[in-house]
Formats: structure tokens, C-alpha cells, sequence
């Protein structure tokens, strides 16, 4: 086709390639830098393995809780007509352009242990929050749910109402119809949420450190150990860096465009 | 009318560009201004923000320009050919790595130390007298990559105490918000964030603090090309004047 169109100009190929390398360069001079003797202790230390096992449960955690709520909301969304639709769908997505730390500080303000509901909550059960591996999931349930609920959102309208309706007429509910046709019908845009909730999940750093603190076992997920550790062993933080540029890559891998592209 | 407004839209917009970037412009090379570069540890934010009036006060021609932030970063960053005139840092250790990559003129120039208190809300609600009794409270402290949680560990070590704090910040400032915020009942910072903080903190002292002290350091860089106000500056920094200033903000000096 693009024989028949004739060349790609070099105004949009040059930028196109610089592009390119903006992106990569860091990562190439990430690995170039890698000492691999330092990602085998690495892998060793207990602090790095007590991390990669907190960031792994609280990113599915978080994932699958966004899922239970997203799915209703992407629902809503996307087949319900009310007033104020598109009011909630910009509120719902606000934290996904709020920088992760006002997300931090407006949890702390809401659910923090001198919060507006946290302190109450704290009175009465005495529990808080912060500076527990739940408040690393509330945080992480915060910053995804957006990522969630638009993302299926979208894969709900492109699966298309035709099908509801048919199911419609011939007399299903609409819970029946959600369970059995919407969503199978949905998968691959319902998919790809989960997935883009669980990246954003795994890379969360600015709420979960304000909201939570750092605290081995309980609170340091892996971007927080890397970023407390970065002042001491740099090798380390490398290796480390490495670490989590491999379960990204394999993150996208598993996406295979499906986010790029409209199913 | 919708030309019209496109057009005065862009005039307005173009005025204020070029405004702006050329601001932008002056300030950065200072016109005819010298420029002394100062990096510096976050704990002088006060003392050196202070220092930095008297100092354009005395040379009318110099702009003053300091980048606080972790000592340890900042020293990597000079040994790495950072553009910096002068070092300050609040351990020997980020010094060290300073003079071991040939970027530091004198290692051994200490200004002053500053201790670890045990700050806690204003009025010590919670009767925190000493580290025994933050055993079942919310407290929090710097990680032990921070200096201020080597120095942490080093009094918590010498006493004894076996409490597990909630946090481990990345730094004293953190350390010191979630005690400000009401997210913890105690922190261990210095004496001079506490005092930073005011009446919002009540600071209890740490008896034998003082053998596990912050120590701070400063010295001009070799890649300075401004090699005799960095002096100046540091002579101030040492001097009577300097003294005055880190003493009423908590700093012990010599």
C-alpha cells in the first residue's frame, strides 16, 4: 500500500525516530549500566524479596478489587443514560491526572489517621490506614480504578448494544444479559483494563509513600525500597530498576497492542 | 468578531511569551551580576536562606543561588561535574565522597552539628518523656539511608530500644510532616526541625544524643570558577555571623 503512495517523508520519519530514541535511550543505558552480580544479590536480599512480594500482592489485590468495582461502574457508564454521565466519568478519572502525591495527600486528608473519615473510623474500631498493607491497597485502588473502569468502559461500547437488545426481546434480564452476553462480548477492551490497572498498580510510588510511609514487610513496595535505597547501593538500585523494567516489558508483551489499538 | 479575537489572542500571547522568556533570560545569567552556586544539605534551608540575604547585602553584585537537598545526592551530583561553587553536608560521609572524587577542596571544615530530638505534638499530649516510652505509639523516623536515620540508629542502638516506629522516611523534612500532618504521634528528627515547626511541636531531648550528633561539613569545589567568593562565603558561613545564625536556629557550632 505504501508503494502505491509513494515515499514516507522524512519530516515525519526523522521526529518519528527521535521519538523513538527518547524512549529508549534511558532503558538501553539502564541495562547498559547493569552489573549482574548485583542483580543475583539482589534477588538474594531478603528487603528486595520481602518488596517484590508486597508489590505483587497489593497490585492483585488492588487489581482485583478495582474489577469488582469497575465492572459495575464501566457498566453504568456505558450503558446507562442520566443526567450528569459525562460529570461522573471526568470525576472518576480525575486520578488519573492528578499527580500521585495530591492523590497521597488527599487520601491522608480523608482516610489518614487525623482524617476526615480516618479519624472517626480510627475512634471507633481502632483501625487506620496508614501504615498498613490495606492502606497500600486503598492508595493503589485509588490511583487505578480510573485506568479500570474507562478502560472497560471502552471495551463495552465497541462490543456494541446490539446484541442486549437482541437478548432484550427475547426476554433476558439485564443481569442475565450483563452475565451472558455483554460481557463475554467485552473480554479483550475488559482485559485490557485489568492489565493497565495492574501496570499502574505495580508503578505506584507517590501515593502509597505519602499515604503510607515505608516500612519493610508492611508498606515498602518496590519503587519505595527503590527509591530509598537509591542514596546507598546504587549497583543495587540498578539491578533493581532492572527488575521492574523486565515485568513491564512483560506486562506489554502480554497486552500485545490490544491498549494501543481499539478491539 | 471571532477573527478578531483569534488575532488579539495571539498578540496577547506572543507579548506574554517573549515577556516571559526573556525574564526567563535575565535572571539566569544575571546580567552583570557574579553568581555563587551552593549546594547544600535540606537541614540549612533556614540558616543558608538567611545567610544568603546578609551575603547580597555585603557584595551588591553577586546573586546567591542555592540547591538544597540530600546530602548525598548533592554530592554525587558534584563529583559528576554538577556547576556548584561550594558544598555543605550534614555528614562526614557525603563529604567523603566529595574528596574521594577530587571535587572537594577541604574535607575536614566542620561548621556545626545538630542532635536528634524526639519531636512530638505541641503540648506532649501523649507524655512521650523518652525512647522507652514510644513503645505501642505511632512514631516514625528517617530510613537508615537517610543521614539523619544513620544517626537515628546510632542513638536508638546506644539506648537500647527495641520499638518498631511505623515509617522510614526518605528524609527529615518527611519524617518531620507526618507528625505535623497528625499522621504519628512522635518523630525523631533534629533539634532544628523541631524548632522550624514552632509552637505546632513539642521537643523532647535525648539524653546521650550528643555522642551520635549530625555533623555537618562545607568546603569550596574545584570546579568553581568563583573561587574567592566561595571563600567569603564560607567565612561568613564559620564566622561571627554565621555562628549567630545557626545557634538561634539549633545548630551547636564551636
Amino acid at each position: 500500500m505504501s508503494r502505491t503512495l509513494g515515499r514516507a517523508p522524512l519530516a515525519l520519519l526523522v521526529p518519528a525516530v527521535v521519538a523513538v530514541a527518547v524512549v529508549v535511550l534511558p532503558l538501553a543505558g539502564l541495562v547498559a549500566q547493569l552489573r549482574p552480580s548485583a542483580l543475583g544479590r539482589a534477588l538474594g536480599s531478603e528487603m528486595v524479596r520481602q518488596a517484590l512480594e508486597l508489590s505483587l500482592l497489593t497490585s492483585v489485590a488492588s487489581t482485583l478489587i478495582c474489577a469488582l468495582l469497575g465492572l459495575p461502574l464501566a457498566w453504568v457508564l456505558a450503558r446507562l443514560e442520566f443526567p450528569g454521565r459525562r460529570l461522573v466519568r471526568a470525576l472518576v478519572a480525575v486520578p488519573m491526572f492528578l499527580p500521585p502525591v495530591v492523590g497521597g495527600i488527599a487520601l491522608r486528608e480523608a482516610f489518614g489517621r487525623s482524617g476526615v473519615f480516618g479519624a472517626p473510623l480510627l475512634d471507633h474500631t481502632g483501625f487506620a490506614f496508614p501504615y498498613t498493607t490495606w492502606g497500600v491497597v486503598l492508595a493503589h485502588v485509588f490511583v487505578c480504578l480510573p485506568f479500570v473502569a474507562i478502560g472497560m468502559e471502552g471495551g463495552l461500547r465497541a462490543a456494541g448494544q446490539e446484541y442486549d437488545a437482541a437478548a432484550a426481546t427475547l426476554g433476558a434480564s439485564r443481569w442475565h444479559t450483563f452475565r451472558r452476553i455483554t460481557v463475554p462480548l467485552a473480554v479483550p477492551g475488559i482485559a485490557a483494563g485489568l492489565l493497565l490497572g495492574w501496570a499502574r498498580s505495580l508503578g505506584e510510588f507517590g501515593a502509597t509513600i505519602t499515604f503510607n510511609g515505608n516500612y519493610p514487610g508492611t508498606t515498602q513496595t518496590m519503587p519505595t525500597l527503590i527509591y530509598v535505597a537509591r542514596e546507598s547501593d546504587e549497583n543495587a538500585v540498578i539491578a533493581l530498576s532492572l527488575i521492574m523494567l523486565v515485568i513491564s516489558i512483560g506486562i506489554l508483551v502480554a497486552l500485545r497492542d490490544r491498549w494501543l489499538v481499539a478491539p | 468578531m471571532n477573527r478578531i479575537a483569534t488575532t488579539a489572542c495571539a498578540a496577547v500571547l506572543a507579548v506574554g511569551l517573549t515577556t516571559g522568556l526573556a525574564a526567563c533570560g535575565s535572571s539566569d545569567d544575571g546580567g552583570d551580576k557574579q553568581v555563587l552556586r551552593v549546594l547544600a544539605a535540606s537541614s540549612l534551608t533556614d540558616v543558608f536562606g538567611s545567610l544568603e540575604k546578609t551575603f547580597e547585602a555585603q557584595h551588591p553584585d553577586v546573586d546567591v543561588q542555592v540547591s538544597y537537598g540530600s546530602s548525598t545526592d548533592l554530592a554525587g551530583q558534584a563529583v559528576d561535574g554538577a556547576p556548584g561553587d561550594v558544598l555543605a553536608t550534614a555528614a562526614a560521609a557525603s563529604m567523603q565522597i566529595a574528596v574521594k572524587g577530587k571535587v572537594a577542596v577541604d574535607g575536614r571544615d566542620e561548621f556545626a552539628t545538630n542532635v536528634l530530638v524526639i519531636a512530638t505534638k505541641a503540648g506532649n499530649p501523649e507524655h512521650i518523656r523518652s525512647l522507652a516510652d514510644l513503645d505501642g505509639k505511632t512514631w516514625v523516623r528517617c530510613a537508615s539511608t537517610a543521614p539523619c536515620g544513620k544517626v537515628a540508629d546510632a542513638v536508638l542502638k546506644a539506648q537500647h530500644v527495641t520499638a518498631q516506629p511505623k515509617s522510614e522516611e526518605v528524609d527529615v523534612r518527611s519524617t518531620l510532616d507526618k507528625l505535623t500532618s497528625g499522621e504519628a504521634d512522635a518523630a525523631l528528627v533534629y533539634a532544628t526541625d523541631a524548632k522550624s515547626a514552632g509552637s505546632d511541636v513539642t521537643a523532647v531531648s535525648i539524653p546521650g544524643a550528643k555522642k551520635a550528633q549530625a555533623e555537618y561539613f562545607i568546603s569550596p569545589l574545584t570546579q568553581s570558577k568563583e573561587g574567592s567568593l566561595a571563600r567569603r562565603w564560607i567565612q561568613l558561613v564559620t564566622g561571627p555571623q554565621g555562628r549567630e545564625v545557626l545557634t538561634k536556629a539549633g545548630f551547636g557550632t564551636k
